[in-house]
Formats: structure tokens, sequence, C-alpha cells
């Protein structure tokens, strides 16, 4: 007698068969994890932030473990657009799953070029990355200010074809104040958090445990400041939501979509255990089938 | 489809200070690992987010047993060190490209920690084998060493062999190779590659770095290529991935 359940949801007029996405860095193009399952298994694939050009990314090393998480500054290593489009957008393709390309630059020019490009290739979604904390230019400079943020978004809007997805940063004072700025800019969706800026030392060589000294604070660690800023920012705009940050299991999940979160991005997690995706949609029908809730969709923003 | 694996412990011992010995009973991972490649190690402790990558120091392709050594670095290597005969622990591999076997009269040369890969590389390479070990002061491995080839020994404080690098030690003992295969410290893979450029010998690098994914994803452990890189296209090699063992002229060590 297995109840029939519905883990269905819509952003911005995409349907994903599940809420479970990948979080933009943690997977590459999707090619690396689909040697250990079927990428059909989740809601969509988030791709690594692409510029319009190929970008080095920083020095080594370039992450250092700490208690419940870690600290990344790579840097936007990237192929460039054409390559992804060529290579990694037709190898995605083959597997029955939703395609989100997080796009990065260092100009507001930059951003519109890729995204200009993408329209016309098979992406269901376009991420705005600007919070990314380890690049020196672009990234976070557009996403900690509310007037560049709202300015940036309504540029990339011009030139999209795809609904557009905002990455907030966490790095702000007031995360509301950022949401409204992308929803006044014309956003389709909010995705949250990118991770927390941090610094880690070294004590036997005596120097920073990173090249770039500062990197990006993600995994479990981060899971309560980031179930805030998702319950915070989904009750002070109408936008649909996706919520990220230590998502490790279903029941983690589960956290940010009472919050407020229509889908949710496991990424560090990725890391420790390479099915922590696919386990994470299995987790959350499971929890849906222990307390008997038939459309996924009677759960998000539940709690208030 | 890859898989992790719940490898059993069939035996751990300290064969030097803070330097273990591990082996596992495998299901596959034994069997398909070749020389130069390395496995993912997962800590049982939740806080501890990331696989630890440990070179493989040699395999029994018939009874499935790996063995790893490894120094004692941190808490996660630590943990390890705890592991008793009988306990599981969650593996991942094998991973990384290997040594290529070549039929050339070779050198075998490992640093510290980066001995033990050579191990399992005496064994399967048929030609003349001549390892040069560099230790600190302690030794370790040398009785597998020497059972498959010439074994050469370099220390830094001068208590066995030649005082000094493996390159000292090669310069001693007046020895000549045809191809050179190397693990160790980042400092001692530097002199090595300009001696083997300097000679114009054929010379492969295992290399380390800091990594995350293990697998390619994320593109934290990358080198310096001399290349434009297949992945990114910029001049970054994935170590995990396209590595770690690289020809010494596709390689930056700055």
């Amino acid at each position: 007698m297995s109840m029939s359940i519905n883990t269905k949801v819509m952003l911005a007029g995409v349907e994903l068969k599940n809420p479970v996405m990948t979080a933009s860095g943690t997977f590459g193009s999707g090619e690396e994890y689909s040697e250990f399952y079927d990428l059909g298994a989740l809601g969509a694939v988030v791709t690594k932030g692409v510029a319009s050009v190929p970008w080095e990314g920083n020095p080594t090393p370039r992450i250092a473990e700490t208690r419940g998480g870690m600290l990344n500054a790579i840097g936007l290593q990237n192929p460039g657009i054409e390559v992804l489009a060529k290579r990694d957008i037709p190898y995605l393709k083959k597997y029955d799953t939703k395609i989100i390309v997080n796009v990065c630059g260092k100009t507001t020019e930059d951003y519109c070029k890729v995204v200009e490009r993408l329209s016309s290739e098979p992406v269901d979604l376009l991420e705005i990355n600007v919070s990314c904390p380890n690049v020196k230019e672009g990234g976070i400079a557009f996403g900690q200010n509310p007037k560049a943020l709202e300015a940036i978004t309504r540029e990339v809007k011009k030139y999209a074809k795809q609904p557009v997805i905002m990455k907030l940063s966490p790095n702000v004072t007031d995360i509301t104040e950022m949401a409204k700025a992308a929803e006044e800019g014309g956003a389709d969706v909010l995705s949250l958090i990118n991770t927390l800026t941090g610094m880690k030392i070294d004590i036997h060589r005596r120097t920073f445990a990173l090249a770039n000294k500062t990197g990006g604070l993600s995994g479990p660690a981060v899971k309560p400041v980031a179930v805030r800023m998702v319950y915070q920012a989904a009750n002070a705009v109408k936008l649909p939501i996706i919520g990220m940050g230590g998502i490790c299991n279903g029941e983690d999940a589960m956290e940010f979509i009472l919050a407020g979160a229509t889908a949710v991005s496991v990424g560090t997690a990725n890391f420790s255990n390479p099915f922590a995706a696919k386990e994470t949609a299995e987790g959350i029908e499971a929890y849906m089938r222990k307390y008997k809730v038939k459309d996924i969709r009677e759960l998000i923003g539940s709690v208030r | 489809m890859k898989s992790r694996e719940f490898a059993t412990v069939t035996e751990q011992r300290e064969i030097a200070s803070d330097v273990y010995s591990l082996r596992l009973q495998t299901e596959k991972i034994a069997a398909e690992a070749k020389p130069g490649q390395f496995i993912s190690v997962y800590s049982k402790d939740e806080s501890r987010m990331l696989p630890r990558p440990i070179s493989i120091c040699e395999t029994d392709r018939g009874t499935g047993i790996l063995r790893i050594v490894y120094r004692v670095a941190g808490q996660g290597t630590e943990e390890f060190s705890r592991l008793k005969e009988g306990d599981t622990i969650e593996i991942l591999g094998p991973l990384g490209n290997g040594f290529p076997l070549k039929g050339k009269k070779a050198f075998l040369m490992g640093g510290g920690i980066g001995i033990p890969p050579m191990v399992q590389l005496a064994k399967e390479l048929d030609c003349q084998v001549q390892i040069i070990a560099g230790y600190r002061d302690e030794q370790f491995l040398t009785e597998e060493l020497s059972r498959n080839g010439s074994l050469y020994i370099a220390t830094e404080d001068g208590s066995a062999g030649t005082k000094g690098n493996v390159l000292d030690a090669v310069r001693e003992n007046k020895l000549t190779a045809d191809i050179i295969y190397a693990c160790g410290p980042r400092p001692m893979l530097r002199a090595v590659k300009e001696y083997a450029e300097k000679n114009h010998i054929e010379c492969y690098l295992s290399m380390e770095e800091r990594m995350a994914c293990g697998i390619g994803a994320c593109l934290a452990c990358v080198c310096q290529s001399v290349e434009v890189d297949g992945h990114t296209h910029v001049h970054n090699k994935r170590i995990c991935k396209d590595g770690p063992v690289f020809l010494s002229t596709e390689v930056e060590l700055s």
C-alpha cells in the first residue's frame, strides 16, 4: 500500500521532478558524479560558474577543512561559455533532469554576454553568481549593495531568455534588503546562501591555510545561518527560493523547505558522500511517507 | 557506476614514528589498482567533511588486500591510526592515473611519505629497478623495497646510507637510468625534475595538493601545467583526475 506522493515543484514555470539540485561549484557539470548514479535522480543539476572566457582561478592551496565544514577559494576557475555550451550542456541533456547554468563575470557586460549566449542553448534556468567571495572583481561586489544588485538584475533580465535566479550572499547586514532589491530588479527566483567569508590559520607553518588568505565557509557549520536567512527572505519577497547551506540529507533539506524554500541544493556534502544529493531526494520522500504528506507543496514555508 | 566500499581492516602497525601501515580487505579496489594510484579514505566523524587522499603502497590482487602506509599529520589520519583488525572504513578508489610501466632501466625515487607507492611500482616493473629512498632519519619499508630492486638510501642526518637527499645518493653511487619515477615533497620533485631535464631522462612525478572531492569536480587540487589543460582550457591540471602522475615536462613546479 504505497501512498502516491507528489515531489514536483515549480520554479518560475519550470517543473522539477523533485526539489533537489546541486550547489554550483561542488558538482562540476555533473560528469564526475554520473559515475556514481543516474543524474536523473535529481530535480536539476546546477553547473559550476561560467564566464565569457576561461578563468585560471586562484593559487593553491584552495581548500581547507574546518570543523563541520570547509573553506574554499577556488576563484571560479572555469573553461568559459563556449566549452560549456559545446561539451557540458550536451552531456547533461542526456539525463532526465533540468539544467541550470551558473553565470559569473567581472563586469555587468560579462554577465550579459554569457546570458545572451545561453539564450540559444537548451538550458532551463540561469543562476547569476553575484556572491562569490573569492574573486577580486565582480562576484560579491554586486551582491553586497542593494542598488548594484537591483541594477545588475535588471540588466541581466534584458538579455535572458530563461528565468533568472539571483544567488545571494550571506555576507550582508540584512538579507531581506538584498532579496527585495533582486525582486525589484526583476529576478524570477532567489537562491541562498553562498558561502560565508572565513579564514583559517595553519599554526604549524604559521601562515594562512589558503593561498588566498580568506575563503568561503560551507558545510553543516553554516546551516543554521542559512535556514534563518531563507526564512527571512521567504517572508520578505514573493519569489520562490532555492535554499542551501550545509544540507547533507533529507532531514536537513526539510528544514529549508519548512522555512520557505521551494527547492534545495546539496553542496559540500557531495565531497563527503558522492551520493549525498540523490540520498537527499530519497530522504525527502521518506519524510513525506513517514508523516503521510501527499504533496511537498503543502510543506513549503509551513513553519511561520 | 563507481562505488564506495566498506573495507575491513586486516592489520594495522606503526612502522616508524607516526608512520602507520594499514591493510584493508577490499571487494574490487585492490584488484583494479595500478601503482601510483590513490584512495580516498572517509572519516567516521561527521565534523570532518573531506576524505583523505592516501597513495596505495601495495596490493594483492588474489586476496583483495590493499595496503596503505601513511603519516599521522592531523585529526583525520590520527583517527585512522586507531583502527583495529576487524574495524571497517569507507574508501573510494582506485583514483587517479598511476605510473606508466615501461621496460627501461629505472630510478624509483621516494622521499619521506612519498616512498610507499614505490613498493607496488617496484613489484610490477619488468626492468632494472634501482630504488632510491630518502628519509629524514628513521627508515621504513626497506625490506619490501629491497625485495624487488636494488635499494639505495639517503638520510638527511646521515644516520644511514648517503647523507643528504635522493640525488646525493645517485651521485655518490654513480647511478644512471633511462626513466625516473618520483614521489615526495615539492622541493624534492623540483630537484628531480631539474636533474631529469638536464640529463634528458624521461621522468614521471607524482604530485600532491589539498583535495576536496578527489574525483575531478571541485578544482581544488590543481597544478600548473605547461600546456592548456583539457578540462578548463587554462593551465591547471587536476591532480586527482588528470594526475597524480605527470610527465615532468608537463608541469611547472614554482
